[in-house]
């Protein structure tokens, strides 16, 4: 296991450090996690900011070690999360530039680098969760248009998104992984529909997405006719591979300020607490370790994420959920007050185990494409 | 190297050699000396010394080697003797230590032992690979040294790759309601966890060895010992009624992890070591 980096990576941290602590003082305070329209001018205004001082690209050509240095000290200077421009810069932009003619690339990649477009992702349906390839939302083909009708969920920053990434049936007849397409669709088309979904936690972090006879022009395909499905295992790799970089810097980040926090409270005190934080402890430290080699693995790859992304996320999302436990045990009554930090993280925390594929569907794939044991 | 290893583990201490064992344990001073001719316990050594000129992060992957094999013998002392003790670094000479909890593996075989073990009495160990003695607890000295615990682990993790693989062999052959189980979800998720436990204390012990922090190994030892235990614990399971029979080998994977689970030391110390640097560390 190789844990050193080159001198022109530790460089391209020292750079980045510095340009941090230069930077993160000017921008405007965070806006309301309620106020979707502040939100997307925020973090279109923070890509902006990276592009100009040439930073926006990391997420797509940097090596994976580049790209783990600028995720980690991103993450420990406190800089802004990605946020609206999630879909765009890591499901929706990487598909374009693997997938999208030349024109598609030049239409739709720099405004996600420059901040000036926001993406969704369409792919959920009512019926169709974990078994995604049984989508039934309908795409036929009118003159140069595909009208589409059918309804998508867990869309998260449709509300504010100017493009959608969607899949659709273009051929129902098809075995369900053959007759998928991927558009993309514009959210201001006529017939389009969208209607918040309140989580558990509160807020409105994602939507529903209703479509009716939505008209999509055929040059919007990304990919042949019913290659969706391989279209979009592409960017599903992606989402596997790098997401979870920042995630496990902000993890022993909070570690280290519930042990602060159990210091202050007396709760340290208590054997059974600095032991169970001592567990989490070994748990994010070896995450880490994970994360680096999982990301020299795919350097060596060639910066395709393998499998490997599967065994991560079902141990990552369940420490991640027993660190807010943990954390809640520390705080005793005030646990249950949502003015305290991390109540409602513990709260959001609750999906990490079902979102970008449920543990079981994990570990399915584990089982299957990894063990080689045969499907159910 | 480990690749040496591993084929002459699969040449000398196949399922027969372990199966012998059961009954009449020793270490076979022959394979020892083998093992010695391998390099296994001279590794880290230098050259001008005899040994190879090897580092911590060589010496893990021949422990795991060993570790999956379920090769019986005080491993972890004799190649921390090397270079101290005569003839340890060849395969000659047996040692074992005084290991956590006062418990000495392998005192009566052993051609010396490191460590105070006067007045040891004999245990009945739960695991038939692994004679042991146990030292009256005034003559105890405080934890155990951190290259035993670290070797330690790279054998739990050795172990713990055995029982996945066991685990899915099993699952793959054996067949109930005309189908292997492992399509059935409930007995291929298990197979998953084993493989995840596997990974997560891969990554634990490889890092530790190539740091050699104290903090790294107490989560290395916590991470592998999860991994094998747990792990043998699921493969078990997996086996159903044979898992819990004398002629299956999934009870030798179980009690020697448990066993080597003990060379640590306290629990409640490794997690105290790991609670105690979240004080210290800078964020």
């Amino acid at each position: 296991m190789d844990l050193a980096y080159s001198p022109e990576e530790e460089e391209f941290r020292a750079g980045l450090r510095e340009w941090l602590a230069k930077v993160l003082p000017t921008l405007p305070p965070k806006p309301s996690p309620d106020d979707w329209p502040a939100r997307r001018a925020y973090d279109l205004g923070w890509q902006r900011t990276l592009y100009d001082a040439g930073y926006a690209h990391v997420h797509w050509d940097a090596s994976p070690t580049v790209r783990l240095i600028f995720l980690e000290e991103t993450e420990k200077a406190g800089a802004p999360y990605v946020g609206a421009n999630f879909v765009g810069l890591l499901h929706a932009g990487p598909t374009i530039a693997a997938e999208g003619t030349a024109e598609q690339r030049a239409r739709w990649l720099p405004p996600v680098l420059r901040g000036e477009e926001v993406w969704c992702q369409g792919f959920s349906e009512p019926g169709a969760g974990s078994d995604l390839a049984a989508l039934r939302t309908r795409a036929y083909r009118d003159g140069d248009d595909y009208v589409v009708t059918g309804s998508k969920i867990w869309t998260s920053h449709a509300e504010v998104a100017d493009w959608c990434e969607l899949l659709v049936r273009t051929d129902p007849a098809a075995p369900k992984h053959r007759g998928i397409s991927w558009l993309a669709m514009p959210m201001d088309a006529p017939g389009v529909t969208v209607r918040p979904l309140r989580t558990l936690a509160g807020s409105t972090e994602f939507a529903e997405v209703f479509l009716d006879e939505v008209r999509v022009p055929v040059t919007h395909r990304v990919g042949e006719e019913n290659d969706g499905w391989r279209v979009t295992m592409v960017t599903l790799s992606f989402e596997r591979g790098t997401a979870f970089v920042g995630e496990v810097v902000a993890c022993r980040k909070v570690l280290g300020e519930v042990v602060a926090q159990a210091r202050a409270n007396g709760r340290w005190d208590d054997p059974g607490v600095r032991r169970r934080l001592g567990r989490l402890n070994a748990e994010f430290r070896t995450l880490w370790r994970l994360t680096q080699w999982n990301v020299s693995e795919a350097e060596s790859s060639g910066g395709v994420p393998g499998v490997g992304g599967s065994v991560f996320k079902l141990r990552y999302s369940r420490a991640r959920q027993e660190l807010y436990d943990a954390a809640a045990e520390v705080l005793g009554p005030e646990g249950v007050d949502l003015g305290r930090p991390w109540v409602l993280d513990r709260l959001s925390s609750l999906s990490y185990t079902i979102a970008a594929g449920t543990s079981e569907i994990q570990r399915n794939i584990v089982g299957e494409r990894i063990l080689g044991l045969p499907k159910g | 190297m480990q690749r040496g290893v591993r084929g002459l583990l699969a040449r000398r201490f196949g399922r027969d050699a372990l199966r012998e064992g059961v009954d009449a344990p020793r270490v076979d001073r022959g394979l020892w000396r083998a093992l010695g001719d391998a390099g296994f316990f001279s590794l880290r050594l230098p050259e001008a010394e005899g040994g190879v000129g090897l580092g911590l992060p060589e010496a893990v992957l021949v422990f795991e080697e060993a570790g999956r094999a379920l090769l019986p013998g005080p491993l972890a002392a004799t190649h921390l003797a090397a270079g101290v003790v005569p003839g340890a670094a060849t395969g000659e000479t047996v040692v074992t230590t005084v290991a956590g909890g006062g418990l000495v593996e392998w005192l009566d075989e052993a051609d010396v032992v490191t460590g105070d073990a006067t007045g040891a009495v004999p245990v009945r160990s739960v695991d038939p690979l692994t004679p042991l003695h146990r030292v009256p607890e005034g003559s105890r000295s405080a934890g155990p040294d951190g290259l035993l615990v670290l070797l330690t682990a790279a054998e739990q993790l050795g172990t713990a790759v055995r029982t996945c693989e066991a685990a899915v062999q099993h699952a793959r052959t054996r067949e109930q309601f005309g189908r292997p189980i492992g399509a059935f979800q409930a007995v291929k998720h298990l197979c998953a966890e084993l493989l995840v436990r596997v990974e997560v204390a891969r990554a634990a012990v490889y890092a530790a060895a190539v740091t050699a922090d104290p903090v790294d190994i107490a989560a290395a030892r916590l991470l592998a010992d999860e991994a094998a235990v747990r792990g043998a614990r699921d493969c078990l399971q997996v086996h159903g009624g044979m898992g819990f029979t004398w002629e299956a080998d999934v009870h030798l994977c179980l009690k020697r992890a448990w066993v080597r689970a003990e060379r640590g030391g306290s629990v409640t110390d490794s997690e105290e070591t790991l609670a105690g640097e979240l004080l210290t560390e800078v964020h």
